[in-house]
């Protein structure tokens, strides 16, 4: 794991991945919004998509899907393990934040 | 099998085939001469795909084995297949740098420093020329358009297996048209590839598959790619039963290479593509494996089926 919260430096400047120890539901999905608008190249404004709307259908293609892996990994300060580089982890945002809530917890345990 | 027990299958296949004289060796793995009697085999199998597809009324288009950098650039093959791709770089410096380039040369050091790219990128796929070339026609025609194209292709993939060349001939049937047009091709060419592989006396099966995409991102595409079925490959076994051979490949690439080079239907929506791809090497070598290496005394209707 990428994470760096050892206790020497989890002070102030850790801070916005500490933040993410514990998130709300909404404001993963926010995140999750923020990475999807950056990366996802999708034809609809992620904004609105409902949490359980398919992102295929949304025009989500598998090179969009590469960048969207890069970029929550980027933002949530994770890595995807390999059996979950496929469609169904990406398939909508609540996967994702499924996906994501497993490896942060994952991370802290 | 093992591991260990494949590569050595694949050593003593390949060392059978230079000892017929089938394959001529140049010292590189992957890279050899053919003889008379394997062109005569790679040449007849090439007319019995043409016997299969011919009727389709598919416009030829042959290119050398090298494309224009910018449409290799354009392609995304980079983003998928770093490890792969050959680029043609040529020596541009001035006198000064040819002495020294001849004086590394003699010390046995690395001489290529001064070696730039050119605008010349050798061919991956024997499609790769073709998407640019529609794209630049304009809007498809209703009917969509229906490519045969054949070419040597690299891969940078050394390799004992005979069967992983790094200079190989693929011939394809390219169609580019509407979801529609795209999926019916692929599905006749499976059906068609069974049938006709199956004239041949060879065993053979058909699966889904992924392309060798680069690292941890081409996880995901090879995942998707399987989840999607967008890839069938038909299998003989040459050098292992349980790792058999891709000798056919079915592709379906949706619409990315129509998004790529902006390839719009005649209703203006962006164009899908599939090819089919004969890998021509590798199905002359599952027929010596199978039928032997004297083609005069393969079995009666094989023999038909090749010669007429």
């Amino acid at each position: 794991m990428q994470r760096n919260l050892t206790p020497m430096d989890g002070g102030a400047s850790n801070a916005g991945v500490v933040a993410f120890a514990d998130p709300s539901d909404d404001a993963l999905i926010e995140d999750i919004r923020a990475v999807l608008a950056d990366c996802g190249g999708l034809a609809v404004e992620p904004a609105r998509l409902a949490p359980e709307d398919d992102l295929y259908t949304a025009g989500l293609t598998s090179h969009g899907c590469v960048g969207l892996m890069l970029g929550l990994e980027e933002r949530f300060d994770v890595e995807f393990p390999e059996k979950l580089l496929n469609r169904r982890t990406f398939e909508s945002i609540a996967a994702i934040r499924d996906a994501v809530r497993g490896l942060l917890d994952g991370a802290a345990a | 099998m093992n591991m260990i027990d494949s590569v050595s299958a694949q050593e003593a296949y390949r060392d059978e085939l230079v000892a017929a004289g089938l394959l001529i060796p140049t010292g590189v793995d992957g890279l050899y001469g053919r003889s008379g009697m394997f062109e005569e085999v790679v040449e007849r199998f090439d007319a019995l795909v043409t016997v299969w597809g011919g009727a389709d009324g598919a416009e030829v288009m042959r290119f050398p084995p090298a494309l224009n950098r910018k449409y290799f650039e354009e392609s995304e093959y980079l983003k998928s297949f770093p490890h792969l791709a050959g680029t043609i770089h040529s020596f541009a410096g001035d006198e000064r740098a040819h002495r020294s380039l001849l004086r590394r040369l003699e010390e046995g050091q690395d001489w290529t420093e001064d070696q730039v790219a050119t605008d010349v990128v050798m061919t991956p796929a024997a499609c790769y020329p073709v998407y640019p070339t529609v794209a630049a026609r304009g809007p498809l025609p209703e009917e969509g358009r229906l490519i045969d194209v054949f070419s040597y292709c690299f891969r940078h993939e050394p390799s004992i297996d005979p069967a992983r060349m790094q200079l190989f001939r693929m011939r394809e049937y390219i169609r580019v048209g509407t979801p529609e047009q795209v999926m019916e091709f692929r599905e006749t060419w499976l059906r068609r590839g069974r049938e006709m592989m199956g004239s041949l006396g060879v065993p053979l099966d058909i699966d889904v598959a992924n392309d060798p995409f680069f690292g941890r991102a081409g996880t995901m595409l090879s995942n998707n790619q399987r989840d999607q079925k967008l890839k069938f490959e038909l299998l003989i076994p040459i050098t292992s039963e349980e790792k058999p051979t891709a000798c056919l490949s079915f592709n379906y690439h949706q619409d990315h290479f129509g998004h790529l080079w902006d390839i719009k239907t005649a209703d203006g929506g962006v164009a899908h593509t599939a090819c089919v791809g004969f890998g021509m090497e590798r199905v002359a070598l599952a027929l010596f494996r199978h039928h032997g290496f004297d083609v005069a005394r393969w079995p009666a209707p094989v023999r038909s089926v090749l010669w007429g």
